[in-house]
């Protein structure tokens, strides 16, 4: 009777996805309470960033990982999501989760725009249209017929509204931001995670394996990876505009090529194809360039040398991650898990069984 | 089976929790008194290009103020307090920016910002770090835009602004090249198009013939060339980037036209153009002299000329940049970097014994500030503008040789007026007193 009733919660909890992705999303958003306020103010502003970066990787990540195409232009629906903010912000004054959301739909419209393209290009030819994206699309904003509205090679000034008085005078603004951030995190997790296990998660996943197969079972191929890719620069664009109010500014100079690739590099980092990989890998391309310049600095060593300190032991990073766990971070806990379950869950249970 | 990967998130997030928990353990214990300073240092920080695009030439202002500071400490520093200034790199890009000033101002607890360099990365920080009341000063940009002591009463500019210099290179240009005819050739951005506005003020509209902007990024002038040599203007003033200075030289070589050329201080270093004029042509498969070329060019000046040693604050920049940075050229960002540097000390100085923000915000504010300028500072109560002027100079031999008196002016509508005050001598040990 006793074994019974505890096993109902546990059935509940291996049959629905929902309830699982439910509790799970809770228990992040209270980690996420508990951290933020137990961390100082750069600290926050640092957490703020991997959250907003996490969400890009985790939409390039369901993109790539999933359908199996590849975008090199992912800077491109973030510049997009963070112009987006910093208009609406400045000409309409809405409040900022329609703010948001408006950075979601524009981000999501080019996204599928783009993906109807993206739908006849395979492999290198992807890789290469997708990358004409980061490179041009920022430019825009200095064209001439633009350049009044988007502020030119100068880019935006963005403010957004302080903390609301309810929590206090002296609430931290990075705080304020690192919630808005890891809430938005979480809700794209909570989103993706049930994305993924849906039905279309399971078409994205036949397509990367077999088109031709997937079309013989009746799925729609270029309409899956047009719907994936219109998904994936969605959360892009969420991405740019808590880009635009965290670092409260939207221009061309911070959307370079370095960007994109550095989002790609995040999802291989972490794992391509997993969420928490995502998280992973935007912890490591956030706050390993901090490190290694901190690093660099305390080293004293000569201009020419010091300058590029962070960038080579970046690259080293990013080799060793890969020699290491081929399969991204990711794929290393999941052994290290494998590992610890086979030496201490399995002989518990094999134990209780010969008990009983 | 499907419990682990969702709660591998969570996992995540925890690992999230603890690297950055990690991150901030360095942060330190923040005292009552003022942020950077103990009774033995005083922190500063900047925010400098030193890798990307923007880098050549700018990184060297990094290591030429830390160079004039060193030299400031090795000979006691102020009130006893050394000065260590933290510069990072943010490669130009305006959020590396803004997330390398909240680092310095939140976790280095940097008393000041000094000599951040740029105008679309610095400012993206100035209303953070007005509203954070942490000093910055001295921007290493020539926007009009540092000087509203209104809505940024923390924020001070440094170099003459771009109309300022406008307006003495178009003076210049209406007394001494009247009736010619006239182009402009401008970086299409806030430093081409400020410029402009002082050129605006004294070169009569009917002689322009021609304005051609650039791109910065973009090499191939040759269309905006070919469009003021069509013009057939006398005189070009090109409100440029060094590099387009010398992009400008090469294309119209090539066309065989040789205007006269006005360039804004900005593009005129005549050691980074000539540089520039033989990288240029060597890479096209040619040599040129670039000192010949950029003869007779005509510029403003705002620091007395990097080769006459005669002049007491040459020499004593020469000296430190010979003493701590032997490696770096000694060209115009050295030189800059350390007159700021002498200028921040200065302030410091006279903030008293025990600085605070607001001492030194004060001290600029009362004015009288010397240095190694040709003109003087515009600082005052209502003004957080730096030098207000320069000197007509023309380059001979590779040498900028000055002509005339100084002369001042404003970013309005003031007029351009001769500055007969001698200029200041260097301290004899290179340490302004209070």
């Amino acid at each position: 009777m006793t074994a019974l009733a505890a096993a109902a919660p546990v059935r509940v909890w291996q049959r629905s996805t929902l309830v699982r992705h439910l509790t799970l999303s809770v228990l992040g958003l209270i980690v996420l309470y508990f951290v933020t306020t137990s961390l100082d103010s750069f600290a926050n502003l640092q957490f703020a960033q991997i959250c907003y970066t996490a969400i890009a990787t985790a939409g390039l990540t369901v993109l790539s990982g999933l359908s199996g195409q590849i975008s090199l232009g992912h800077g491109a629906f973030v510049a997009v999501g963070a112009y987006t903010t910093a208009l609406l912000l400045e000409h309409l004054d809405w409040p900022l989760v329609l703010v948001l959301l408006g950075s979601v739909v524009v981000g999501g419209a080019l996204g599928s725009l783009v993906g109807v393209a993206a739908a006849r290009l395979r492999g290198p030819y992807l890789a290469g249209a997708t990358l004409a994206l980061a490179v041009g699309l920022p430019s825009l904003a200095d064209y001439h017929g633009l350049r009044e509205l988007l502020g030119g090679a100068n880019g935006l000034i963005v403010t957004s509204d302080p903390p609301p008085l309810s929590l206090g005078e002296t609430f931290p603004l990075e705080r304020w931001q690192a919630w808005i951030c890891g809430f938005c995190l979480v809700v794209t997790l909570f989103l993706l995670a049930n994305l993924t296990r849906s039905r279309i998660g399971r078409d994205m996943r036949l397509v990367r394996e077999d088109e031709q197969a997937a079309a013989l079972s009746g799925v729609h191929v270029a309409r899956t990876q047009i719907v994936t890719f219109g998904i994936s620069a969605a959360f892009a664009g969420l991405a740019g505009g808590l880009f635009a109010i965290v670092n409260s500014l939207a221009a061309p100079g911070a959307f370079t090529l370095a960007l994109s690739l550095s989002l790609l590099t995040a999802a291989v980092l972490g794992g391509l194809g997993s969420l928490a990989g995502a998280v992973y890998g935007a912890v490591i391309v956030t706050l390993l360039p901090n490190w290694t310049a901190d690093l660099a600095q305390q080293a004293d060593l000569p201009r020419a040398i010091y300058a590029n300190i962070p960038l080579v032991l970046y690259g080293l990073v990013l080799i060793v991650v890969i020699i290491a766990f081929p399969g991204g971070i990711q794929s290393g806990v999941r052994k290290l898990g494998a590992l610890l379950k086979a030496r201490f869950v399995r002989p518990l249970q094999t134990r209780q069984e010969t008990r009983r | 089976m499907t419990v682990r990967r969702p709660a591998s998130v969570v996992v995540a997030l925890a690992a999230v929790v603890a690297l950055t928990a990690g991150a901030c353990a360095s942060g330190g214990d923040a005292a009552e008194s003022t942020p950077g300073i103990t009774a033995d240092s005083v922190t500063i920080g900047s925010t400098i290009p030193l890798t990307g695009t923007a880098a050549p030439g700018y990184s060297e202002q990094g290591p030429a103020a830390k160079a004039f500071f060193d030299y400031v400490n090795a000979n006691g520093g102020i009130n006893g307090r050394k000065i260590t200034l933290k510069y990072l790199d943010d490669a130009y890009n305006p959020a590396q920016t803004v997330t390398l000033t909240k680092q310095l101002v939140l976790q280095d607890k940097v008393f000041a910002i000094v000599g951040s360099l740029g105008t679309p990365t610095h400012t993206k920080v100035v209303d953070f770090l007005n509203s954070s009341r942490v000093p910055d000063l001295f921007v290493a940009s020539g926007c009009t835009c540092w000087d509203q002591p209104e809505k940024n009463p923390y924020t001070f500019g440094w170099q003459p602004d771009y109309t300022v210099e406008g307006k003495i290179l178009g003076d210049y240009v209406k007394k001494n090249l009247a009736g010619k005819k006239v182009a402009y050739f401008y970086q299409d951005d806030d430093f081409g198009r400020d410029g402009m506005k002082g050129l605006d003020k004294y070169i009569d509209q009917s002689l322009v013939v021609s304005r051609q902007p650039y791109q910065p990024g973009n090499t191939d002038v040759a269309a905006q060339v070919s469009a003021i040599a069509a013009s057939k203007a006398d005189v070009v003033v090109l409100e440029a980037i060094p590099a387009y200075t010398a992009l400008f030289k090469l294309t119209s070589l090539k066309l065989g036209y040789s205007p006269t050329l006005v360039a804004s201080s900005v593009g005129a270093d005549p050691i980074t153009v000539s540089g520039l004029l033989e990288n240029f042509a060597k890479q096209a498969g040619s040599s040129v002299k670039g000192q010949d070329l950029i003869e007779g060019l005509v510029t403003s000046a705002y620091l007395p000329p990097l080769d006459d040693t005669s002049n007491s604050w040459t020499a004593l920049f020469k000296k430190i940049h010979d003493q701590y940075i032997p490696n770096v050229p000694f060209d115009g960002n050295v030189y800059y970097a350390m007159a700021y540097a002498y200028t921040f000390t200065q302030a410091l100085a006279r903030a008293g014994q025990n600085p605070t923000r607001q001492g030194v915000i004060d001290a600029l504010k009362k004015g009288g500030l010397t240095g190694p300028g040709l003109v003087p500072f515009r600082y005052g109560a209502d003004s957080h503008a730096g030098y207000t002027g320069g000197q007509i100079a023309t380059i001979k031999d590779g040498k900028q040789v000055s002509s005339g008196t100084p002369l001042t002016t404003d970013d309005g509508d003031g007029p351009v007026t001769p500055y007969t005050q001698p200029q200041p001598q260097a301290p004899a040990n290179g340490i302004p007193a209070a």
